[in-house]
């Protein structure tokens, strides 16, 4: 596939395989986290670790979407599904996420809800208008790659007067997440996640750019890289950051040109900022309430806000006790740590969200991983 | 009124008609649905004894016999159809326990208000598969529920056919050291269903690999390898089958990426949907497992046939008690292929 095996090829892995094997020192250890789901992914599905040098780790990061939402929006889809007589539209991967009382969307659909499966936000928008006499709610979940498109639906659907479309937003921002895990105890007193440095978000950094990396880079001494999500991609950030360390440097470089720029994509930041404003505080899996860590929408789109036409209040519900999922999206636990993983605990009954998306650091290791630890 | 020929019945409008409630209530429009329109295409001496069950010959060797419920959606789709399809998935559920297909029956749910004329077209085209397979349906069924109630039409068929004595392939047969091929490229019929379930337009579109495979297979036996397992990889594809028989058998497989036929435009939509090709559907391919010694004169035969053309050998079965499924991806690293979780693809066949 053009534009696409370029960036798989074997023979180019075992080329930055060797340079990375070179370039490392044997006297230390190299931790660097791979922020976004994509590259843990791309890490697990091509079998990446295998070219690493033992003294490399990888630490999975907390961007999967699916991951850090937490049970208690779920809840909250449901609720407008089950008791509220709401079509309600979401991306497939949330579907099996489990919420409280021992439901999911799945089972909820299983059990009356209208809850369809969509692969866009326009997919929505076409089931609102199919519907007139049925509120149709988008749940809208995702880092600053899935935004735009949410704008631009909720605009779609002030233009043509579609009165029967909101969206339950959920939206979450990257660099208030690497903020959160960069502040963290573990990070920063306890020494328990020992970071080196940071894979930057692909699809995230086309959007805002590279810049808000900067901060991280020099606050906290930590080189960033930012990313394709294609394996060859991940090898190349790789090298780049075992460089930074080697050298005593803490920048933001972009080895992902080909798609990101250091301002980002100014339309769609705009289009955001007329829809959506900061949220004071937000709850994630994991990581718990993030002060202006999400987005909300503007009062100028309140009829489109479907946390406000259903008059809708957030009550947080606890994740499953032995479940450390909290502990491995801030990378302080390996899912193998987790006595659920691969137990009670598998991508067909899933306890915790990480072994829901395919982007999820339990489902990526169960279903690519595992032999690894036979 | 006088024209009128004495016990004439007006027959069925296939172009306009629809079915409704009465076909399927047991009384002369029931009748005249199965005459007019099944029977038609799909008579023979066996059909034509019109008893509540057909009396068929015995043969020699082992009786094999496969279910399965279609229920594709869309009923038409690139490259093939519900009516088709369902004598092909059934067809080598049977030629891939080395039997040869003899006889089919079919089981229709119509829902009510489907049109007659697609009805035809999907009668049609099982009468052609039924016919290129060498296959006689020998017994049927319809039911009518009403509307809402069903999506157009599911078909259930069963299939039968004899294997020679002294030929057992079975999912338990697979040993260390065995090779594994594969008829050729994987994930074509899944990923043509999805493409117009999700509107993807390629240059080239998509076609669903739906065929029967008894030609094929009757080949690979001919060729006197030492088989020890052929299965069709449909639900689930390729990864979910491996598994199976990785599972039944108590070993592991080790697959090579770079050898597994995968079409560009197959891989393209893939790609874009988030998909792996191990996981996708096919409906017309297989998967053999034999001794590695005989496996360049299985892979000569399976290529001597149009269906095996791009035939290869893809991995090895090895000796792993935990029966886990690995491949050496493209990329140089090593990654488990595991069963699909969840429901990716519901409705493909």
């Amino acid at each position: 596939m053009k534009y696409v095996d370029e960036f798989r090829d074997g023979d180019i892995a075992q080329g930055l395989s060797k340079a990375i094997a070179a370039e490392v020192r044997a006297d230390r250890r190299y931790n660097f986290m791979e922020f976004c789901g994509g590259h843990t992914h791309a890490i697990s599905r091509y079998g990446v670790t295998d070219l690493l040098p033992a003294n490399v780790r990888m630490i999975h990061g907390p961007g999967c979407p699916v991951c850090v939402l937490p049970i208690g929006r779920i809840d909250l889809a449901i609720h407008l599904a089950l008791e509220r007589g709401v079509i309600v539209c979401t991306y497939a991967d949330t579907m099996r996420v489990p919420a409280s009382h021992n439901l999911s969307l799945m089972r909820a659909k299983a059990r009356g809800g209208d809850i369809r499966m969509v692969y866009a936000v326009t997919d929505a928008l076409r089931i609102a208008r199919d519907n007139p006499a049925k509120e149709v709610v988008f749940f809208a979940i995702g880092f600053e790659t899935t935004t735009p498109p949410t704008a631009v639906a909720i605009k779609q659907a002030q233009a043509e007067g579609l009165t029967n479309f909101t969206v339950l937003c959920c939206h979450v921002l990257t660099p208030s997440a690497i903020m959160n895990i960069l502040e963290s105890p573990e990070v920063r007193e306890l020494g328990t996640v020992p970071l080196d440095g940071f894979i930057g978000p692909a699809h995230v950094s086309t959007v805002i750019g590279s810049r808000p990396y900067d901060h991280f880079a020099e606050e906290y001494r930590k080189p960033v890289v930012i990313a394709g999500f294609e394996p060859l991609d991940v090898m190349q950030a790789i090298l780049m950051l075992v460089r930074q360390v080697n050298q005593g440097r803490a920048e933001v470089e972009n080895e992902f040109t080909r798609a990101v720029t250091p301002d980002g994509n100014l339309k769609a930041q705009a289009l955001v900022s007329e829809v959506f404003e900061l949220r004071r505080s937000f709850e994630w899996r994991g990581l718990g309430e993030v002060p202006y860590s999400a987005l909300a929408i503007r009062a100028a789109y309140a009829e489109f806000d479907a946390e406000r036409r259903f008059d809708l209040e957030y009550h947080p519900a606890p994740d499953n006790k032995a479940c450390e999922c909290g502990a491995i999206l801030r990378g302080v636990k390996r899912p193998t740590d987790c006595k659920l993983f691969g137990t009670v605990c598998t991508p067909e009954s899933p306890m915790g969200s990480c072994m829901v998306s395919s982007e999820g650091a339990c489902a990526a290791h169960y279903t690519y991983g595992r032999h690894k630890d036979a | 009124m006088g024209d009128v020929k004495k016990g004439y019945a007006r027959p069925l409008d296939i172009k306009q008609g629809r079915v409704d409630l009465s076909h399927g209530g047991g009384g002369r429009a029931m009748v005249q649905l199965i005459t007019e329109l099944f029977a038609k295409h799909l008579g023979n001496e066996y059909l034509a004894q019109g008893n509540d069950g057909t009396l068929l010959p015995a043969g020699a060797g082992h009786l094999v016999i496969s279910t399965d419920s279609h229920v594709v959606s869309p009923l038409f789709f690139p490259g093939g159809d519900i009516g088709g399809l369902s004598v092909h998935g059934t067809v080598n559920d049977v030629a891939v326990m080395g039997a040869t297909p003899l006889y089919l029956t079919a089981g229709f749910i119509l829902e009510e208000g489907f049109p007659l004329a697609d009805l035809a077209r999907i009668v049609e085209s099982m009468a052609r598969a039924a016919n290129a397979a060498g296959v006689k349906l020998v017994a049927g069924d319809t039911k009518v529920v009403e509307q809402g109630k069903g999506d157009g039409v599911f078909i259930t068929t069963t299939g039968v056919g004899y294997v020679p004595e002294g030929l057992r392939l079975s999912g338990d047969l697979a040993r260390p050291g065995d090779v594994v091929l594969v008829s050729g490229s994987i994930g074509d019929h899944g990923m043509a269903i999805m493409s117009q379930r999700e509107n993807l337009s390629f240059d080239a579109p998509i076609l669903s690999d739906s065929a029967s495979l008894h030609g094929l297979t009757a080949a690979m036996l001919a060729s006197g390898a030492a088989l020890r397992v052929m299965r069709d990889p449909t639900r689930g594809g390729v990864a979910a089958t491996l598994n199976e028989i990785a599972h039944q058998s108590g070993v592991g497989i080790h697959l090579d990426e770079a050898a597994i036929p995968v079409k560009p435009e197959v891989n393209a939509a893939c790609e874009l949907l988030g998909l792996d090709p191990l996981n996708i559907a096919n409906e017309g391919k297989l998967l053999a497992v034999c001794a590695a010694a005989d496996a360049e004169r299985l892979l000569a035969a399976m290529r001597a046939h149009p269906q095996g053309r791009e035939a290869a050998v893809i991995g090895r079965v090895v000796e792993d008690a935990h029966c886990f499924v690995q491949m050496k991806t493209g990329f140089g690293g090593r990654r488990m292929v595991d069963w699909l979780s969840g429901e990716q693809l519901p409705r493909i066949c």
